[in-house]
C-alpha cells in the first residue's frame, strides 16, 4: 500500500517537476526543478530496488551536473528574455510533435506483451545487496566498458578544460625555476645596524 | 501493484516531456541540454524498470554507462557554451551557423 502511494508521489512529482523545467521563466528555476525531477527520479528506482543507481544519480546529476549548469546559467549575463520570444510560435507544432510521440510510445507499450514477468526473480533468490551484485557484475563481464566509460569521462573532462581555457597576456605568471634559481649569498644580506642608525637598502 | 507499465507510461512522458522542451526553447540552448537531461532520465527510468521486473541486472549497469555519458555530454555542452558566449555575448542558436571555420 505505501509502495503504491510512494509510486503515485514520486511520479507525479517527476512529471511535474519536468514541465517546470520546460516552462519556468527564470532558467536559475529550470534548474531547480530539475534537481527535484532527479531526486523523484532516484525515488522510483529506490521503490524498485535498484538502490545504486538511486544514490548514483542523486551524486552524479545533483551533484556535479545541476551545480555545473546553476553555475554556467549565472555565470554567463545572458539576456533570457530575449531568448524566449519564439516560445508561443513553437508551442502549437511542439504540442503536436509531443501529443503524437507520446500516443506512438503509449501504442506501442500496450501492443507490446510482456511475457509472464518473473517478479524479481535474480534480486529474490540472492539475497546479495544491490550495490554488491552491481560491483561484482561490473568488474567481471563489464570490466571493458566501464574502462572505457573511465575513458569517456576523461576525454570529457581533457576536452571541457581545453575549450575553456585561455592564456592571457597581461597576467605575470609564477616563474618557479626562477625562484629555484635563486642563492642565499645574493637573497640574503647580514646588516647589524648601529643604535640609532637604520638599514640601507 | 505497481507493474513494469506504470514505469514505462512514466518514462513515456517524460521523454515527450524532454523533446517538448527541444522544441519550445528553441532559441536557448541551455534549455536545450537539461530538456536532453530529461530524455535521459526517462531512457534510465525504462532501463532499470525492465532491469528490476526481468530479474536481469545488466539494465542497472547500461543505466551507469548512460549516467557516464550524460555528464560527459553537458559538461562538453557547457564549455562549448562558455566560448560561444564569449566570442559573441549571446548563446543564441540562430547564431551558431557562425561557428562554421
Amino acid at each position: 500500500m505505501i509502495t503504491i502511494l510512494a509510486f503515485y508521489l514520486f511520479a507525479t512529482l517527476t512529471i511535474a517537476s519536468a514541465v517546470a523545467v520546460i516552462f519556468a521563466r527564470n532558467p536559475v528555476h529550470s534548474v531547480l526543478w530539475l534537481i527535484m525531477a532527479f531526486f523523484n527520479a532516484a525515488g522510483l528506482m529506490l521503490i524498485l530496488g535498484a538502490e545504486f543507481i538511486a544514490m548514483l544519480l542523486v551524486i552524479v546529476y545533483v551533484g556535479a551536473v545541476a551545480v555545473l549548469f546553476l553555475f554556467i546559467v549565472m555565470m554567463l549575463n545572458i539576456d533570457f528574455a530575449a531568448l524566449r520570444s519564439g516560445l508561443t510560435k513553437n508551442l502549437p507544432f511542439g504540442l503536436i510533435i509531443a501529443l503524437v510521440l507520446l500516443a506512438e510510445i503509449i501504442l506501442a507499450v500496450s501492443a507490446w506483451k510482456a511475457g509472464p514477468v518473473t517478479g524479481n526473480a535474480q534480486l529474490a533468490t540472492t539475497n546479495q545487496p544491490n550495490i554488491e551484485a552491481i560491483g561484482e557484475l561490473l568488474y567481471s563481464r563489464f570490466l571493458f566498458p566501464f574502462e572505457i566509460a573511465g575513458l569517456i569521462l576523461l576525454v570529457a573532462m581533457i576536452g571541457a578544460i581545453v575549450l575553456t581555457h585561455r592564456s592571457r597576456g597581461d597576467v605575470r605568471g609564477q616563474k618557479v625555476w626562477k625562484q629555484v634559481d635563486r642563492r642565499p649569498d645574493e637573497a640574503i644580506k647580514l646588516e647589524q645596524p648601529k643604535v640609532g642608525e637604520g638599514v640601507k637598502l | 501493484m505497481i507493474g513494469l507499465t506504470h514505469y514505462l507510461t512514466v518514462a513515456a512522458i517524460l521523454f515527450t516531456l524532454g523533446v517538448l522542451g527541444i522544441f519550445l526553447n528553441r532559441r536557448n540552448i541551455i534549455l536545450m541540454l537539461m530538456a536532453i537531461e530529461l530524455i535521459l532520465l526517462a531512457v534510465n527510468i525504462n532501463l532499470v524498470a525492465f532491469s528490476a521486473f526481468l530479474g536481469d541486472l545488466v539494465g542497472q549497469v547500461f543505466a551507469m554507462f548512460v549516467l557516464t555519458v550524460a555528464a560527459a555530454e553537458a559538461a562538453i555542452g557547457l564549455a562549448i557554451l562558455v566560448i560561444f558566449f564569449r566570442r559573441r555575448g549571446s548563446i543564441a542558436v540562430d547564431d551558431v551557423n557562425r561557428m562554421r571555420g
